[in-house]
């Protein structure tokens, strides 16, 4: 869950200009695509250029549409990718921008009889929603084969609907990192903290060297549901992780109280919130992550939690990713860190072969290997080349998530309800927004989550 | 809606015609009427009657797309919590936003009249009309910015802040480990009382490097008086290396230069004085047996404005910027309807020897009436749909908080999959326009009566 509001305001632009820009684009990322070809060559050193592991049928004449919600850069190099399975099938895809909700941008096309071929949906929520609406088509033989070969067990599984495999896990996001500003850390003599009490230590040293610890992008309320679901996954242990994120257990759980007590030993001390816990609540997050590393050695603050996509918000500062903005995995709070990611699965909704084709290209590595290259992206595709990623930064976000194996677990806001978990200014954003507001108040925080939980899951959307 | 009426009023005085044809020798020229307004009729029908009825018959079924839902949408409407803040809000902007901006209107109409750069000045004020209600959001998201380098709202308030109360030179310092000094009152004081001929050290840590006083020097560690009491306060921490010695002045530490200090014995003040710039400082024999303190003056932190779009205020902020747009236009209208009112009543009243406020309060304004209520009631249409200015100027934590009707609306239906509570509110939002509709509708008749 990426900045949300953001996208869908700028897509509405993007609808308009793609017609122009695609043109442009495909031409663009021919050129590139050679570029990309030579590289990996020197790479990989050995078997065919461009590392074809995958066959793929001749579909010349065929026309595919996939949809997708991103924008800007990502979806330019994603297009790259797309124009690499143009030139090995000789089939036309056309990227069709969409809006957030995708499931809500999907139900629309699909009431009009326009449904793309390929939809890239976010959550496994998500992909329920479309198989139970009969939307989505079950993955042919080829796609499987390549999926089984490529990815985890976990990986597959939450593709996986009632047994029979859906999505393609295409893009991941590892949401289990903090983003530091090497400079200050540097100043206050302080380390990366292995443990929750560690990272309190930091905090404290980097406070003693007159630099505000941590930004809290408050005003969005996902990357407080991140905040939490990173405590709540490593202090109360994946079962209950999974039981909570089913509401097999209420949120008044005395589990649920610790993970918000610990939380509160953040979010309670004004000092450690960039503009205290009211500036906190309206700071969006990418504010909250220039203003992390911009300033020289003095910045509002020194640490930003968040997922790998931070990287493309520190782009926009001058700070260089693995000299002036570094990172550490989340600490561990409880026995061991904890590892909470996202992604992208590719679902089929309109089924042919060249769907099919495009879909087992995209759980190929050479797809993933590519978009690796270009930055910005993670793949959960065990058999891309740590070697692919363009930096150490990456690297060692890459290598975490693969690490975790099937230990990871996925989002649990994003397999809430919507009402619950992806509505700005409700359920649990709204709830963790009032506590962090008043950070003291845990039992009340607790049962207004349970109240809004028990509506949402309840309603069964 | 208020496209609805105007559209639907053009039959209303094509009617007359017909009704005398109607007259005529057969029904053939009924059926060429009906002709011509098939089109219109068919648009009309096709984009406004069938949304709203289908809006009606979808607020009685479930949000899945499935079954009768009964009342259970309309139901929600009155349970729900967001919904009632919503319902509250949508009040409170009905009552303010076009009262305000009518008065602000009137008076603007009623200055501009008498200045000679009238239609100079109308034309700014009229300007911001010309903007999009996106663009304005856009606007008044960054005015109302909390930061007072960003937000000029902010930055005027916190301006005259800080000249009358300026903030202090060390918000940030507070005690490190094994500190001799504890927190009291917003200040710190020292643990143990302190006795003459003792240098005294007072370490604090955290004030960033470059809001330390220009005048701050190497922290020097100061050597006992006999007869005084002598010490040193500073910033006990070493860029790069943490604390450095606990409690010692290191070669690059500074001294806090200007901080207060005060003796203090059983609850008074028994001396004072402030740091040099090396952070030493000299109390008089007095101060034996007292306990140092330094005084919560030095650390108050810098006024950081008024949170504009924090939850208690974000509603009327948002208002704020309604009546920046449309106070322009309740001007012009105004201006007009006053360029009609007689000069002679004016004249009148003033040889009379009404004072200015008189003739505005007593004449102005009664003749005025009528445009002052068309304004009124088009800016109530208008603000009842209100939506752009709220969801792009509200910050997500306060949303939920200057949540109007139509907002919740485009949420439930677009955000939440709740498409049968969405509609049911846009039932409710029509059934609150429709008695302004009326009153208009009424108004406009009666108008068309007194002129035949």
């Amino acid at each position: 869950m990426r900045s949300r509001s953001s996208s869908t305001i700028r897509t509405h632009r993007t609808v308009t200009t793609v017609a122009t820009l695609l043109a442009g684009a495909l031409a663009l990322s021919a050129c590139s695509g050679g570029g990309d070809k030579s590289d990996t060559g020197k790479k990989g050193g050995g078997t065919t250029p461009t590392g074809s592991t995958v066959s793929l049928p001749e579909l010349n004449g065929t026309t595919l549409e996939i949809a997708a919600v991103w924008t800007g850069q990502e979806q330019g190099n994603f297009k790259q990718v797309l124009a690499e399975f143009e030139k090995r099938t000789g089939a036309k895809v056309t990227f069709v921008p969409a809006q957030d909700p995708i499931i809500n941008f999907l139900g629309s096309k699909i009431a009009g009889g326009q449904p793309p071929d390929v939809a890239m949906l976010p959550q496994p929520g998500a992909i329920k929603q479309a198989v139970r609406q009969k939307w989505a088509k079950p993955l042919g033989p080829d796609a499987l084969k390549e999926l089984q070969k490529n990815y985890s067990q976990g990986w597959q599984d939450i593709g996986k609907v009632d047994g029979k495999q859906y999505g393609v896990y295409y893009k991941a996001a590892n949401k289990s990192l903090i983003w530091y500003n090497a400079k200050v850390f540097a100043n206050a003599g302080a380390k990366e903290p292995k443990t929750w009490k560690d990272l309190l230590t930091t905090a404290q040293a980097v406070y003693d060297s007159g630099v505000t610890p941590f930004s809290v992008p408050g005003a969005d309320g996902w990357p407080l549901t991140d905040w939490f679901e990173n405590v709540y996954l490593s202090q109360a242990g994946p079962a209950k992780y999974d039981q909570l994120t089913q509401h097999k257990i209420k949120w008044t759980d005395p589990s649920v109280r610790q993970a918000l007590q610990t939380l509160a030993q953040i979010w309670g001390k004004k000092d450690y919130l960039a503009g205290g816990q009211s500036g906190a609540l309206q700071t969006e997050f990418p504010a909250s992550v220039t203003q992390t590393f911009t300033g020289g050695d003095q910045p509002k603050a020194a640490m930003v939690y968040e997922g790998d996509f931070v990287q493309v918000n520190i782009g926009e500062t001058k700070a260089k990713v693995g000299t002036d903005a570094k990172v550490f995995p989340f600490p561990a709070v409880g026995a061991s860190a904890p590892v909470v990611s996202g992604g992208d699965a590719a679902v089929i909704l309109k089924d042919s072969k060249a769907a099919q084709a495009l879909v087992t290209f995209l759980a190929s590595p050479d797809a993933a290997t590519i978009q690796a290259g270009l930055g910005g992206y993670l793949s959960p595709n065990r058999n891309v080349p740590i070697s692919a990623y363009p930096n150490e930064v990456q690297q060692k976000i890459a290598k975490a998530l693969i690490a975790s194996g099937d230990d990871f677990r996925f989002d649990m806001s994003d397999q809430a309800p919507q009402a619950f978990g992806g509505t700005p200014g409700k359920g649990e954003w709204k709830d963790l927004q009032d506590f962090l507001r008043n950070p003291s108040d845990v039992a009340g925080t607790q049962a207004k989550l349970e109240k809004d939980a028990a509506a949402a899951y309840g309603s069964g959307s | 809606m208020a496209s609805a009426a105007a559209a639907g009023a053009p039959p209303g005085p094509a009617a007359p015609p017909s009704a005398k044809s109607r007259k005529s020798v057969t029904g053939t020229r009924r059926a060429v009427a009906a002709l011509f307004l098939l089109p219109a009729l068919v648009l009309l029908g096709a984009l406004v009657v069938y949304p709203i009825g289908y809006s009606l018959v979808r607020s009685f079924v479930a949000d899945s797309g499935h079954g009768f839902a009964g009342t259970d949408n309309y139901k929600t409407l009155f349970v729900d919590d967001s919904i009632r803040t919503a319902f509250k809000n949508n009040v409170i902007w009905v009552v303010f936003a076009p009262t305000v901006s009518t008065a602000l209107g009137l008076v603007f109409a009623v200055l501009t009249e008498r200045v000679r750069w009238g239609t100079a000045f109308k034309l700014v004020v009229f300007m911001p009309m010309a903007i999009s209600m996106l663009a304005a959001g856009i606007i008044f998201r960054l005015v109302y910015d909390q930061d007072p380098h960003k937000g000029v709202a902010n930055a005027v308030w916190v301006g005259v802040h800080d000249t009358f109360a300026p903030s202090s030179a060390f918000p940030n310092a507070h005690p490190g480990r094994e500190s001799p000094l504890v927190a009291q009152q917003g200040g710190f004081i020292t643990r143990a009382t302190v006795r003459t001929g003792q240098a005294v050290t007072l370490p604090l840590v955290g004030v960033a490097p470059d809001q330390m006083p220009d005048g701050a020097k190497r922290a020097v560690a100061a050597g006992p008086e006999p007869g005084k009491i002598t010490g040193t306060t500073w910033q006990d921490f070493t860029r790069g290396k943490g604390v450095g010695r606990l409690g010692v002045p290191d070669p690059s530490e500074l001294g806090y230069a200007g901080m207060r200090i005060e003796a203090v014995k059983d609850g008074r003040v028994v001396a004072s004085t402030t740091a040099a710039g090396d952070g030493t400082f000299t109390l008089p024999a007095s101060a034996d047996g007292a306990r140092l303190r330094l005084p919560a003056s030095n650390f108050r932190q810098p006024y950081n404005g008024v949170s504009w779009l924090g939850p208690t205020l974000v509603t009327p902020a948002i208002i704020g910027a309604y009546v920046w747009m449309w106070a322009g236009f309740a001007m012009v209208l105004i201006a007009a309807g006053l360029a009609g009112v007689p000069r002679e009543l004016l004249e009148a009243a003033r040889v009379d020897g009404a004072t200015e406020w008189q003739v505005f309060r007593k004449v102005t304004v009664p003749l005025l009436a009528p445009v002052l209520a068309v304004v009124t009631v088009t800016l109530m249409i208008n603000v009842l749909k209100v939506f752009d200015l709220v969801y792009i100027i509200a910050p997500g934590s306060s949303q939920a908080d200057a949540n109007v009707l139509a907002l919740e609306l485009y949420r439930r239906g677009f955000a939440e999959d709740q498409p049968g509570v969405a509609s049911a509110i846009a039932v409710l939002l029509l059934v609150l326009v429709i008695p302004v509709m009326a009153f208009n509708i009424r108004r406009l008749r009666r108008e068309r009566e007194v002129r035949r």
